[in-house]
């Protein structure tokens, strides 16, 4: 019997396609303005912050203060600025296409919806991790570069728990990335995914402040900036959950996002 | 070839297509008309598997849509929403078409013919942001012919372009179907339609009105009439009256005639000795035609009698 055009495909032909959706994602992350920027930002915000600290503050502590202070978390101090720059570039990479009427385009050339947003979380992911990774361990080069010789605050990678939090703390601007991504993909407005996921970070941790300290320490280390923090955190404070276990439930409430956003995409009009 | 069975959508409590059916062949181009709101845009949202429908189907090629791999090799699309363009303002033509042609395998050569075929070849390099409503169709037009697929679905092509680009637009499509492609086309603006299109599916308040040939759709309408004139104008139309045609008086020797035709006119005027010195066929145009079948369900529509303007 001859083969007909009609004939549906063999399952062989999805790993071509999905590696097109995947380098047409990589396509569009790298042909924005906004993703340099982001990442530009990420990378000075980081860099910047340690040098500065690695230069100004030993001459600004005591003894005492060097000794007992978590200075691979305070060389990463940039991360608070840097993960403004993180989170609003994961919201972009799914609610530009919304803005700009290019999700028609989109989902005309691809209506595997969720192979779709795969492809871009994947695209997203790299890029985060690489530019992330690396804004991290630059910054905490420069920071032991910026301090003086013999300084009590100097810290190598080989230390423990060092090279898990210089790390570690490009993972957490990762999963913070998709944990934009996701608001995005369930809210298909920049402004209302931005909003809530700095609400998300920022709020429950104020409020939570409120409450009485035995609550606190209860409920304050579940939240998912204190519990995503633990990751870039040498020397823990004891009501806190440990580095893993913490950026577990981090990672939980971006996976739990994300799931949301995958469900929503094939179930609602475009 | 497209085939809609039954399409039904409701947003809310509004029903936007109901239950719709109708066929768009290969070969052709099928006009798709309708007054604003009558289901244009979401009956071509439904066919791309946009948005899903709440009962019925339609088939792009013999399945639904979103079931083939490489879609844009099945068929290509421009949909048009006032205010939001199908591409982002940051990347460049080139770019945007090159995101496009990776997700379905769609080589970079094509891509570079494409921006020639619609003419943005010079602008390729700059950002889409900054074009005009005219490159922005022809962008949105290259878009659509990437994967040089049988089936072409555009909505209101012709919107922003000038004189010259829709004598381009209208000479691409007619080839297309020369080529044995399906055009499924919507515009506004009816004469550009009357010279476009083979057949129309005209639609209102979401369901089918007509489906027919260009042809046979203006020949059905009641407002063929013939304008005869003759200094016998008088006796011509008393004649006439007693063979059933229904005349109307234009002038002193003008007479407008329905109910009969300009063959049997002049054969009765030769019979009586009467001289004629004009028959014309009026034939209706698209537009007349349209207004007499949309005038029921158009939805926005201007109270009859009241001035566009405002008075002072």
């Amino acid at each position: 019997m001859p083969a007909t055009t009609t004939a549906p495909r063999p399952p062989a032909d999805l790993a071509p396609l999905f590696a097109g959706v995947l380098r047409s994602e990589a396509r569009k992350l790298a042909t924005v303005r906004s993703t340099t920027w982001a990442l530009l930002a990420a990378v000075s915000f980081n860099v910047i912050t340690a040098a500065l600290l690695g230069a100004l503050l030993p001459g600004h502590l005591s003894a005492h203060q060097k000794a007992t202070i978590d200075s691979v978390r305070v060389s990463l101090g940039g991360l608070h600025l840097s993960q403004i720059a993180i989170g609003l570039l994961g919201v972009l990479a799914v609610t530009s296409e919304y803005s700009s009427g290019m999700i028609r385009a989109t989902l005309a050339a691809v209506p595997q919806r969720r192979l779709l947003l795969t492809a871009k979380a994947l695209v997203l992911t790299a890029a985060v991790a690489v530019t992330g990774i690396a804004a991290c361990l630059v910054a905490y080069l420069a920071f032991q570069a910026f301090l003086p010789a013999g300084d009590a605050m100097r810290t190598t990678l080989a230390d423990p728990g060092v090279l898990r939090a210089v790390i570690g703390a490009g993972l957490y601007l990762t999963v913070l990335a998709l944990l934009g991504f996701g608001l995005g993909a369930i809210l298909r407005s920049s402004a209302g995914a931005v909003a809530v996921l700095f609400g998300v970070l920022f709020v429950p941790t104020l409020l939570v402040g409120l409450l009485p300290s035995s609550w606190q320490d209860t409920i304050g280390r579940y939240l998912p900036m204190n519990a995503g923090d633990t990751i870039y955190t040498v020397r823990p404070e004891p009501h806190m959950l440990g580095p893993w276990a913490g950026f577990g439930v981090f990672c939980l409430y971006a996976a739990a996002v994300l799931a949301a956003g995958f469900v929503l995409i094939g179930r609602r009009d475009a | 070839m497209i085939e809609a069975k039954g399409l039904t959508k409701r947003y809310g409590g509004t029903v936007a297509v109901d239950d719709l059916s109708f066929t768009v062949p290969p070969g052709q181009v099928t006009g798709f008309l309708g007054p604003n709101g009558a289901g244009k845009s979401t009956t071509m949202r439904l066919i791309l598997g946009l948005d899903a429908p709440d009962s019925g189907s339609v088939t792009v090629g013999g399945r639904p849509y979103a079931a083939w791999r490489r879609p844009l090799f099945q068929a290509g699309a421009l949909l048009e929403v006032s205010g939001s363009k199908a591409f982002h303002g940051g990347r460049t033509a080139r770019n945007h078409l090159l995101c496009l042609a990776d997700s379905n395998g769609i080589s970079r050569a094509r891509v570079d013919e494409v921006l020639d075929l619609v003419g943005l070849r010079s602008m390729a390099r700059r950002r889409a942001g900054g074009f005009s409503l005219g490159m922005s169709q022809r962008l949105g037009i290259a878009a659509a012919l990437l994967g040089d697929a049988p089936v072409l679905i555009l909505d209101e092509p012709v919107n922003g372009l000038d004189p010259e680009g829709v004598v381009w637009i209208r000479t691409l499509l007619r080839t297309l179907a020369a080529e044995g492609r399906t055009v499924l086309l919507s515009s506004h603006l009816m004469s550009e339609m009357a010279m476009t299109a083979d057949r129309l599916v005209i639609i209102g308040r979401g369901r089918l009105i007509a489906e027919a040939a260009m042809a046979e759709f203006l020949a059905a309408g009641s407002g063929s009439s013939v304008t005869v004139r003759s200094p016998q104008a008088r006796e011509l139309a008393a004649l006439l009256a007693t063979r059933g045609a229904t005349v109307t008086r234009q002038d002193e020797d003008t007479l407008a005639v329905t109910g009969s035709t300009p063959e049997e006119i002049g054969e009765l005027a030769r019979a009586d000795g009467l001289t004629l010195t004009g028959l014309t066929a009026d034939q209706a145009t698209l537009e007349d035609r349209y207004m007499e079948l949309t005038r029921d369900t158009a939805d926005y529509r201007a109270a009859p009698g009241e001035p566009a303007t405002m008075r002072k």
